[in-house]
């Protein structure tokens, strides 16, 4: 079985794809002639040609406008936003526009797109090339959000999406796009959407964790395991609709729960995960469920370590809980 | 309907109340036509270049079209008024961009509608209780009730659906043209949008890959002279919106929008570009809204009654009648039958449109997604399972 980074996977889906369906379209900002910025589309144009990896003028909104009318012409376009910094240019779009077609027409429109976008900081990238938006897209009814951790998750989550019934934000943790490797079976999966993977089985402490910040849970529970705390780490995968499941099968035999993310902590998507594992398993709970995550201040550049939810951060967070 | 004007004289450009001119100077370009295109003479017969050659038999249509729209327009301010329906936004004076430009549609072409384009949806063949319903949002309506009245859809009538944001449903059209284009479907659209539009970013968005990517679209930019209580005078410097198209490589092109047949014809050739690969026209269709923006505002407030007058004695439907009775084509019996089978017409669907049910409480909650997710499954639960709000029919 080939090994693959993050780019290479997700490259590999878009290619598959749109061998097997000539509705497939990419479109964005650099996509075509030189594969996008981070060579996600790597070889896309050489091999469909200009009318279906289209190098776009630079606006977000006329990008994601446009490819809203391809999919109501019944295209499937999977538009990348070259960073997910630069995605609210679009935001009307996608907000008004994209999440609410099939509701507000009474089902006879739907638009379906997917929207690939680079997300996360640990890259020098400063405020513009580092932040987190998902919570935002969440908050929007009629939106999934998907956001994979590693390739083999990338390749079938991708493909999942393309295929889904609805509209699409696939977020890429780019800080991980090369970092991240792992066996990727040749030609055709999916990994479904709306479930969660425990990566880690654990008695102690049930961590919550999705893309770059999966790893910093996954070292905090090692580091966590030497003193003598065996936590479970659980990988979203796909945070909207959310695999509530698999949560709360884990909380109730933890009884304890840290959540990870890079957003701001305000209104991030911690907050609504431990406000529903209070609602539904408030009785099983040992300890105040806690929330490690970014500040509430834009993403700063040079002090962006201290800033991220790191291994470093998440380790004491897991023993005050696992002792709580 | 009941008085009839005689058109005025044509008005040339300067005659137009929503021309700039704040520079003092015309830039010319050769891809914008400046002098408005106008078809209906004031001696009542048409410019024989551009006459569009329509039948006997699909003018009267089109005029009954416009007259029933503008009946439809009076009659829900009226039920607006009365509380039965909570908002209407409509086209009062401007029938004839409206129809004349959906008219020149041939069947496969896609409307893109703005909020004000009922008409060109009744003329494409919705039936009006389907409209009346979606005014009424009952249980009947296409959209679910989950949006306020004007904002329909009809997919089956090759038209778009209907949102408020200005300016999104711009790149949308260009997006579907360019798609069609893609795979060598002969297929143009129409977007629909006032002049208060242009100043959004999706115009900027949509022209631009329109003359980047060559998509055969047509810009219906209908100045009505007024964005609520803004006058086109503030929306640009630019001293036409036709001149906008010169800076997106796109043809421009000054429409009298008050004349039905040079609507169509204008819109007609715009199409004709399009199908034959020369790219996206923006028209400017120069009309006037005579009512307020919609039923929540009192026009009155900012804009003085002699500017509505002078615009009153330019209405489309009485220029288009007077044309259709020069040629033998129409009378005042014609007219009273066609205004009180309209009317009539109009109260049977909304006496059937009141005593519909609301939609299902549980209708909420579809469409969401295509399957619906456990979230609001939990939270459809919880809402049947609760109180009723009082006064909503449940």
């Amino acid at each position: 079985m080939p090994q693959m980074n993050m780019v290479q996977a997700i490259n590999d889906a878009l290619r598959l794809e749109m061998r097997k369906n000539d509705k497939v379209v990419v479109l964005g900002e650099d996509v075509g002639k030189v594969g996008g910025v981070f060579r996600v589309t790597a070889g896309l144009y050489d091999e469909f040609g200009d009318d279906r990896v289209i190098d776009t003028p630079l606006s977000e909104g006329g990008i994601i406008g446009t490819a809203i009318g391809m999919a109501l012409y019944g295209l499937v376009p999977v538009p990348e936003i070259q960073f997910s910094d630069f995605i609210f240019p679009a935001y009307d779009q996608i907000v008004s526009e994209l999440a609410k077609f099939r509701y507000r027409s009474g089902g006879e429109f739907v638009s379906k797109l997917v929207i690939r976008t680079p997300v996360g900081g640990g890259i020098r990238g400063g405020h513009y090339h580092s932040q987190s938006p998902e919570s935002q897209f969440i908050h929007v009814a009629g939106l999934k959000v998907v956001c994979p951790s590693n390739p083999y998750d990338a390749k079938g989550l991708l493909l999942a999406s393309i295929r889904d019934p609805d509209p699409v934000l696939f977020f890429e943790p780019k800080r991980i796009y090369r970092a991240a490797k792992g066996d990727v079976p040749e030609g055709d999966y999916t990994v479904p959407l709306g479930k969660a993977q425990v990566i880690k089985p654990g008695k102690h402490v049930t961590i919550i964790a999705w893309g770059a910040m999966l790893y910093e849970a996954l070292d905090a529970a090692s580091q966590a395991m030497e003193k003598g705390i065996d936590a479970e780490v659980i990988d979203l995968r796909t945070l909207w609709p959310l695999d509530i499941d698999t949560i709360i099968e884990s909380v109730k035999k933890t009884g304890r729960v840290v959540v990870v993310h890079e957003a701001p902590k305000s209104c991030g998507f911690g907050s609504e995960i431990v406000a529903l594992i209070n609602e539904k398993a408030f009785l099983h709970l040992e300890a105040p469920p806690v929330r490690v995550t970014g500040f509430d201040t834009p993403f700063p550049y040079t002090l962006e370590m201290e800033y991220l939810p790191l291994a470093h951060r998440i380790l004491p967070a897991v023993v005050q809980t696992a002792q709580y | 309907m009941s008085a009839t004007p005689s058109p005025k004289a044509a008005p040339g450009v300067k005659e137009f109340a929503h021309d700039n001119g704040k520079n003092g100077h015309h830039a010319v370009s050769p891809l914008v036509t400046y002098e408005p295109i106008r078809v209906m003479r004031e001696d009542g017969s048409v410019d024989p270049a551009r006459d569009p050659g329509l039948t006997d038999a699909r003018m009267v249509e089109l005029y009954c079209t416009m007259v029933r729209t503008r009946i439809i327009d009076e009659r829900l301010v009226t039920l607006q008024r009365q509380g039965r329906i909570g908002f209407h936004i409509g086209s009062l004076g401007e029938e004839a961009t409206i129809i004349g430009s959906a008219a020149a549609a041939r069947k496969q072409d896609w409307i893109f509608p703005c909020y004000r384009e009922f008409g060109a949806l009744l003329l494409r063949g919705m039936p009006l209780q389907t409209y009346v319903d979606n005014m009424f949002g009952n249980g009947n309506d296409t959209v679910k009730g989950r949006q306020m009245p004007d904002h329909y859809s009809g997919r089956a009538y090759n038209f778009g659906s209907v949102s408020s944001p200005i300016g999104t449903q711009i790149t949308q059209a260009v997006g579907f043209a360019w798609a069609a284009k893609m795979k060598k479907d002969d297929l143009v659209t129409l977007v629909y949008f006032g002049e208060g539009a242009t100043s959004s970013n999706e115009f900027h968005n949509g022209a631009n890959f329109a003359g980047v990517f060559k998509t055969p679209t047509v810009f219906l930019c209908r100045n009505n002279g007024w964005a609520i209580s803004v006058p086109a005078s503030k929306q640009s410097a630019s001293q036409t919106f036709a001149d906008k198209a010169i800076a997106y490589g796109i043809r421009g092109v000054r429409v009298d929008g008050n004349d039905l047949l040079a609507v169509y014809s204008a819109t007609r050739e715009a199409i004709e570009r399009g199908s034959r690969g020369e790219g996206a026209t923006l028209l400017e269709l120069l009309t006037y809204r005579l009512s307020g923006h919609s039923t929540s505002d009192d026009p009155k407030a900012y804009r003085k009654d002699a500017e509505v007058d002078q615009w009153k004695s330019k209405d489309p439907n009485v220029r288009f009648r007077t044309w259709l009775e020069r040629r033998g084509l129409w009378n005042d019996k014609k007219q009273t039958e066609l205004e009180e089978q309209a009317a009539a017409d109009l109260q049977e669907c909304v006496k059937v449109a009141e005593k519909a049910p609301p939609p299902p409480l549980e209708s909420m909650f579809e469409d969401v997604f295509q399957e619906m997710p456990w979230h609001l499954r939990e939270q459809r639960d919880e809402l049947l399972k609760g109180p009723r709000a009082k006064g909503h029919g449940h």
